[in-house]
Order: structure tokens, then C-alpha cells, then sequence
């Protein structure tokens, strides 16, 4: 026998430690971090979403179909047992408390993207039985481990923005053309948008953002003073969906 | 004393392969389910949960409804529900064991659900549901054995069976209060984000669990020699009737804070039930029926003349147990669903292999319901053969008042 | 003893029916089969080694795999260094199923006569296209 169980975990143990000593160096293989982590301790990932860019292209939804080509999200062409992570809304459904009959033509007749609003406080942690979903310790992503979900849909039950998608049936026939590097789905577990986590490790930054032609889509550290999103929020009237039920969403509107 | 559950006439048998024969034909839905996944059910991501989840909160209900004749009996000493006792624990054991069914079966991996365990996560009121609903069903299970194998020995429970029973009585309450946590918690959901859900929930259960009791036993006073007694019955029908006037007293609660403060989040879900939202009147028929039937039965409770009269009693009790079982089992879930969080109305309906998967889960129910009695009449000598059974259904056809 | 007769040759029936498996697949010289799996590598440097010795990863790949998933998953953590210093990703479809791209002759081989489900995997990994 060349390695037994003991020595293998030393290995394995060391190249954790390796890993690690390399992100706290800020020297990461993987080339330059998009996201600076600034002079705060702790990264905070948010988005900001210029509605004024984004409803300059109506029909537009590049975002759609890059977030859903790259992470196999089905296309059920049943609207009961859709799934989604990015898409638009009507601003009526997605603010329904800023909605009214008077407000100009071009915001209530325009739709706006909306996905997991990567919640500060977010109630499908909260309310998961499993902690198949939680929030991210590192950089605040809400993540979910599809190996561990029961498909129990509480977190469905408990997201106020119809962000959890559950997979009725198996996915994979509606898959067009499935992304091989990243997986697919199986019927009965609960998916959503994740941030483009595993683009992140790699050094990219969520596709929706890097594809938007209007470049409506700002991604970024929101505990960074000097970070992009920071200084657009600092400078423009922004809103978040439902903000009343205290989940503190992540996602900004720029009105 | 097991032993006697497998002994028994051919009506007893005939009546074992009936419910068996229901398990499997739903167990083929079931099976039907597990290899499509839950799209063969009417749900959606806007529904998400339907029937079966609506099912698994109505059990619990009638699953914690057994204190209403354990607690008068041992901590008021009310000696009428002497006999009644362990039926009241008899009907918890197969309806908690329903409950977990529902869940089973409402799950997208049912095959992982020992993660709740391995994983156990104590900010989750599902954690704690299940805690409490297996903690219930290890009571009732400890305590109906042990009281009714003394009572086949001819004497006295063991003395350390008391703290069990004390303790089963807050736990009850604990179960269908965890209950009506998983749903109040939810800031996402106005219908349900009611601190009046939890006690509506209990009034609810405490008026239904009672109503079937009565029904049960005359129902056994028909097929056995076992007669609770006038004195037990009509108490067990005053229990039901306040609870039913709370459970109707906190829906009009509901009502008046909904529609006074007129809050239209919240408002809609009350809409959709009984008028119709957005031109989908699914349960607006079902609702009012529901408030009809509490009506009539409140009427015929309330008024001593009727409540007293067994027929009238007994058409009492079904307009109490259907009223609740369609607020609950029905309206209850979808309800705080619709509208859904982008405001729209989708249409929920049970699917026939919902509905089969369902009479699955009640088969299993009747069926451990149906052992567990039998077990209970025989150690008291209180079966009869079939051919009486016959004769005094015939004399029972002559109005029996 | 009442009917012993009877009751011995019901044990022996019993006995022949619930061990008949084992002098089929003797007879049939079935039990000689030893699974062969094909090992493709390739021969890209860094890449002609795999990420732990043949010994190690024939007893323990699930355990290796178990292990990416996890720190992978729940903890973020996406590079693996060998024990020769080479550095990988942590992923079954895109580090392990780069080499081993023939599934059916490299895992299923195995698998199928072991009666390992893996199917838990597959059902969410991409394996990848085989050339037939």
C-alpha cells in the first residue's frame, strides 16, 4: 500500500492550510481577484441594478439565457413548474409596495430583472431543515448543497420573492444543451441563482453582469468604501424589494 | 396482547383486506410518484405545498385532540372518560403516525430524510416538529400499552407511568402549537404571520378531535358490546362545543383585523377564499360551506335540547368535523399561497394521484387505528360475533330515542 | 418430533433454493469474473498522473470524493494539491472524468459487479460524451 487513510488526510489537511495561507496572502493561483476586499475584514457581495440602463433595451434578456446556458437550468415550458435564478418581472410584481396607478409610464411599463436577493438575513436559512442552504460566511452568498436537500420546499414557503425554484420532475430532457463542466439538477431538490460562485473562484465575475449590454448589472463588495457599487449607491436613489420583512436584501435598484 | 390484533371474524378480516387493498392501490400513486417526482401532483412553484402538507396539519390536530379526555380524567378525576382514555390515545398513535407520512410523501427526496437528523438544525421549526411529533407518538405508544396490559392483568398501571401521562398533556399542546410555527414564522406569507394561528390551530383541533370521538363511539357502541356512557358522551360534546365557539371566535378575529385595518397583502387571501381572486373561485363553494356547516353545528350544539339527542349529536359532530377539515385540510395551506409572491392567482387542485396517494397514507392510518382497537375491545371482552352485530343493527333502525 | 420427514425436506428444498445462486454462477464459471477496468491517462505533463497513487485511489476514491465534495460544497474550498505537488481542481466531472473520460469501461466496470449505486452521482454530474 503506498499512502493509508492517515497520511492521506495529512496531505490533505496541508493543502487546505496551503490554500488558505494563499487567500489570506491575497496570492491566489487562480490570477487577480475581481473583488477587491478593500480595508473591510469582512467581504459583502451585492448587486446593484441600474433599471434606467436596463429598460433602455426592452426585449433584452441576455442575462436569462447566459445564467441559464451556463448552469443547465432547465427549460420546462410550464409555467407552474418553472425554473428561474435571473428574469424579468413586471414592476408591479416585483414592487408591489412602491406600485401605483400614477407613476411614470416608463417605470410601471417596463419590466425589472429580479433574482435571489442574496438576503443579509435570509428566512430560507432560517426556516432549512437540513442546512442544505445556507449563507456564506466568506462573502455572504445564500448557497445551497443540492446533495443534502430533502425538496421539504419550506425555503419556497419562506422566500418572499419567489426566488426558490423546486424541481418538479427531472430536469435533464429539458436541458437544450447541457454546460458539461457544470452539473445538472435531479428531480425533488430545491435550486436557485448562486452568485456565480464557482465562476468567482475562478477569478470571472457573475456572467449576467459581464454579458449585460447596457451594463446595468453592478456586482461588487459592498463593505468596501471605495468599491464601484458602493460609490454608484452613494450617488444614486436605490430601492430593494420588500425591504419591510427585515431579510435586508442585497440587491439594489437604481431608480 | 398483541397477539389478539390477528384474531378475529370474518367482518374483522373483510375489513383488514378492504383498508389493505386501499394502501396498495395508493402505494401504485405512490410509486407513480417517486419515478416522476411530485409534477404528477397538482402543486407549483407559486403552490408549493398543497394537499398533503393541509392533511399532515389537520392529523395533527386530531393527533393532539387525545388530551381533551386524558386531561379530565387524570388531573380532574372525571371518571366518565375511565374508558375513554386510551381511545383517545389509540386514535393519537395512528394520526401521528399519518402526520409523518404526509411529510414523507410531500418530499422531493424522501430517501434523505434521515438528514433532518444528521443535520439536525435547531433555528428550523421543522426540526422541532418532527421532535415533537415523534416525542408525542413515544408517549402515547408507552402509555396506552402499559395502561391497558394492567387492565388485562386486573390491576393498577405501574406507578412510574403517571409522570409519562402528565407530561403528554402540555406535550399535546406543544405539537399542533409547533405546527402552526412552521406557517406563523413566515414573514413572507401575511395569511399565515398571525400570533392567533397557534390557539386557532388548538380550538380547532380540540373541537374536531372531540366531534370524531363521539362519532367513533357510536360507531363501536354498532360493531361492539363497548358503551362509553351517556354522562362521558355528552361531556365529550360540551368539550366540543366551546372549543368549536373559540375556533369561530378566532376566525372572526382574524377577520376583522384583516378587513378593519384593510391591508390589502392581507386582505387578498381572504378574498381568494371566499370570493374569488383574479376570477379563480376554486374554494369560494368549499369555504362557505365550511362557514355554513359551523354554523348549523354551532346552533345544534349550543341548544341543550339538540346537543342531548344522540342523532342530533351525531349530525352535530360531522358538521363540526367536515366544517374544520375543509378550513384546515383545504383552505388553510393553498390560502397562504394565493396570491402568490408576484401576486398572482394560480390554480391548486389535488390530481387524482394526490388524492390516491393520500388514501395511501389514511389506509395506513385506518388500518393501525383498526388493530389497535380491536386490540383494546378484545382484552375487555367487548367484541360481539358478527350475526349479533346484524340483529342489533336491525333493531337500531327503529329510531333508537 | 411430529413430521420430521417433511420438515427436513423442506429445510433442504429451502436450503438448495436460497444458495441456488451461488452453483449458477459456479457452474456457469460466472464467479471466476474479475472486473478489468480500462485506466485512460493522458499525456499532457501534470496531467499523466492522477491525483492521488493507483493503491490509494483504488480503496479510497469515494472517501477522496466524499471529502472534494464536501470542502468543495459547504466550505468553498476548490484546490487540491497531490501529494507530487501538482495542483487540481476539485471536481468529478471536470479533473477525474478529464482523464478517466470512458465511464462505462472506468467506473461502471466496477460498480456494476460490486452493486455500487452511483447513480446518485450521475444523475447531476455530466459524464462526459464517449466515443462508441
Amino acid at each position: 500500500m503506498g499512502i493509508d487513510r492517515r497520511k492521506f488526510l495529512t496531505i490533505a489537511g496541508l493543502t487546505t492550510l496551503t490554500t488558505l495561507g494563499k487567500t489570506v496572502l491575497g496570492s491566489s493561483p487562480a490570477g487577480h481577484d475581481p473583488i477587491e476586499t478593500g480595508s473591510q475584514a469582512v467581504k459583502r457581495l451585492a448587486m446593484a441594478i441600474d433599471m434606467q440602463k436596463c429598460r433602455q433595451n426592452e426585449g433584452c434578456v441576455e442575462c436569462t439565457k447566459i445564467c441559464h446556458k451556463i448552469h443547465n437550468v432547465p427549460d420546462i415550458g410550464n409555467s407552474k413548474e418553472e425554473i428561474k435564478w435571473i428574469w424579468k418581472e413586471n414592476f408591479e410584481a416585483a414592487f408591489p409596495n412602491q406600485h401605483h396607478d400614477l407613476l411614470e409610464d416608463e417605470i410601471k411599463n417596463n419590466q425589472v430583472v429580479v433574482l435571489c436577493n442574496h438576503c443579509d438575513d435570509p428566512p430560507c436559512v432560517k426556516v432549512c431543515p437540513t442546512q442544505s442552504t445556507w449563507k456564506r460566511e466568506s462573502d455572504g452568498i445564500v448557497m445551497m448543497d443540492m446533495h443534502r436537500c430533502i425538496g421539504c420546499r419550506y425555503c419556497v414557503a419562506g422566500c418572499p420573492y419567489g426566488s426558490r425554484n423546486f424541481n418538479f420532475r427531472d430536469p435533464r430532457p429539458f436541458i437544450k444543451e447541457t454546460n458539461p463542466e457544470y452539473p445538472t439538477r435531479t428531480k425533488g431538490v430545491v435550486e436557485k441563482c448562486n452568485f456565480c460562485a464557482e465562476r468567482l473562484a475562478d477569478g470571472l465575475l457573475p456572467a449576467c453582469v459581464d454579458i449585460c449590454p447596457e451594463k446595468a448589472l453592478i456586482f461588487g463588495n459592498i463593505n468596501d468604501p471605495k468599491s464601484e457599487i458602493r460609490q454608484i449607491l452613494k450617488s444614486r436613489h436605490s430601492i430593494r424589494r420588500k425591504p419591510i420583512l427585515g431579510t435586508n436584501p442585497q440587491i439594489y435598484y437604481l431608480v | 396482547m398483541l397477539e389478539k390484533a390477528i384474531t378475529g371474524d370474518k367482518r374483522y378480516w373483510g375489513w383488514i383486506a378492504f383498508v389493505l387493498m386501499l394502501i396498495g392501490t395508493g402505494a401504485i400513486a405512490y410509486l407513480r410518484q417517486l419515478d416522476q417526482g411530485l409534477t404528477v401532483t397538482g402543486l407549483s412553484r407559486d403552490v408549493s405545498w398543497g394537499f398533503y402538507i393541509a392533511q399532515f396539519t389537520f392529523l395533527v390536530g386530531v393527533a393532539a385532540s387525545a388530551v381533551m379526555v386524558v386531561l379530565p380524567y387524570y388531573l380532574h378525576n372525571f371518571k366518565a372518560f375511565s374508558k375513554l382514555t386510551i381511545l383517545g390515545e389509540f386514535l393519537a398513535v395512528p394520526s401521528v403516525i399519518m402526520c409523518m407520512l404526509f411529510i414523507v410523501v410531500d418530499m422531493g427526496q424522501p430517501f434523505r430524510v434521515q438528514n433532518v437528523m444528521l443535520y439536525p438544525s435547531l433555528n428550523s421549526p421543522m426540526f422541532w416538529d418532527m421532535m415533537s411529533l415523534s416525542g408525542y407518538l413515544f408517549l402515547n405508544v408507552v402509555i396506552g400499552y402499559m395502561v391497558l396490559s394492567s387492565e388485562k392483568k386486573g390491576i393498577a398501571p405501574p406507578k412510574w407511568i403517571k409522570p409519562f401521562i402528565i407530561i403528554s398533556i402540555p406535550w399535546a399542546i406543544s405539537i399542533h402549537t409547533v405546527t402552526a410555527f412552521l406557517y406563523s414564522g413566515l414573514a413572507a406569507r401575511p395569511f399565515w404571520m398571525t400570533a392567533v394561528l397557534a390557539p386557532r390551530f388548538l380550538a380547532s383541533a380540540f373541537a374536531a378531535g372531540p366531534a370524531l370521538l363521539i362519532l367513533i363511539i357510536f360507531l363501536m357502541r354498532k360493531l361492539t358490546r363497548f358503551d362509553a356512557g351517556k354522562e362521558a358522551i355528552q361531556k365529550l360534546a360540551v368539550i366540543a362545543t366551546y372549543a368549536m365557539c373559540i375556533n369561530v371566535f378566532l376566525v372572526l378575529m382574524e377577520v376583522f383585523t384583516t378587513f378593519y385595518s384593510g391591508m390589502p397583502e392581507h386582505m387578498h387571501h381572504f378574498e381568494f377564499l371566499y370570493v374569488g381572486l383574479h376570477g379563480n373561485n376554486t374554494l369560494v363553494p368549499w369555504m362557505w360551506l365550511s362557514s355554513a356547516l359551523a354554523v348549523v353545528a354551532l346552533v345544534l350544539l349550543l341548544t341543550p335540547k339538540f346537543r342531548k339527542k344522540e342523532v342530533i349529536l351525531g349530525f352535530a359532530c360531522i358538521a363540526v368535523f367536515v366544517s374544520i377539515w375543509i378550513d384546515k385540510g383545504l383552505g388553510m395551506i393553498v390560502a397562504g399561497f394565493t396570491p402568490s409572491q408576484m401576486g398572482e392567482v394560480v390554480d391548486y387542485w389535488p390530481t387524482l394521484n394526490e388524492f390516491m396517494v393520500s388514501i395511501m397514507v389514511w389506509g395506513i392510518g385506518l388500518l393501525i387505528m383498526s388493530l389497535l382497537y380491536k386490540i383494546i375491545f378484545t382484552v375487555r371482552g367487548e367484541t360481539k360475533p358478527a350475526l349479533e352485530a346484524k340483529e342489533d343493527k336491525k333493531e337500531l333502525t327503529v329510531p333508537s330515542n | 418430533m411430529y413430521d420430521a420427514s417433511k420438515i427436513i425436506l423442506g429445510i433442504l428444498i429451502f436450503l438448495v433454493l436460497a444458495t441456488s445462486p451461488f452453483w449458477y454462477s459456479k457452474a456457469t464459471g460466472q464467479s471466476d469474473y474479475l472486473p478489468d477496468p480500462v485506466i485512460l491517462t493522458k499525456d499532457t505533463p501534470g496531467k499523466d498522473v492522477c491525483v492521488m497513487p493507483t493503491d490509494y485511489m483504488r480503496s479510497s476514491h469515494m472517501d477522496l470524493l466524499n471529502d472534494w465534495r464536501n470542502s468543495v460544497v459547504r466550505d468553498g474550498e476548490r484546490k487540491f494539491v497531490s501529494p507530487n505537488g501538482h495542483e487540481y481542481k476539485k471536481s468529478l466531472s471536470n479533473t477525474c472524468m478529464d482523464c478517466h473520460a470512458n465511464k462505462t469501461e472506468f467506473c461502471d466496470k466496477c460498480h456494476n459487479y460490486m452493486a455500487v449505486d452511483d447513480q446518485t452521482c450521475w444523475s447531476c454530474h455530466v459524464e462526459p460524451k464517449e466515443e462508441l
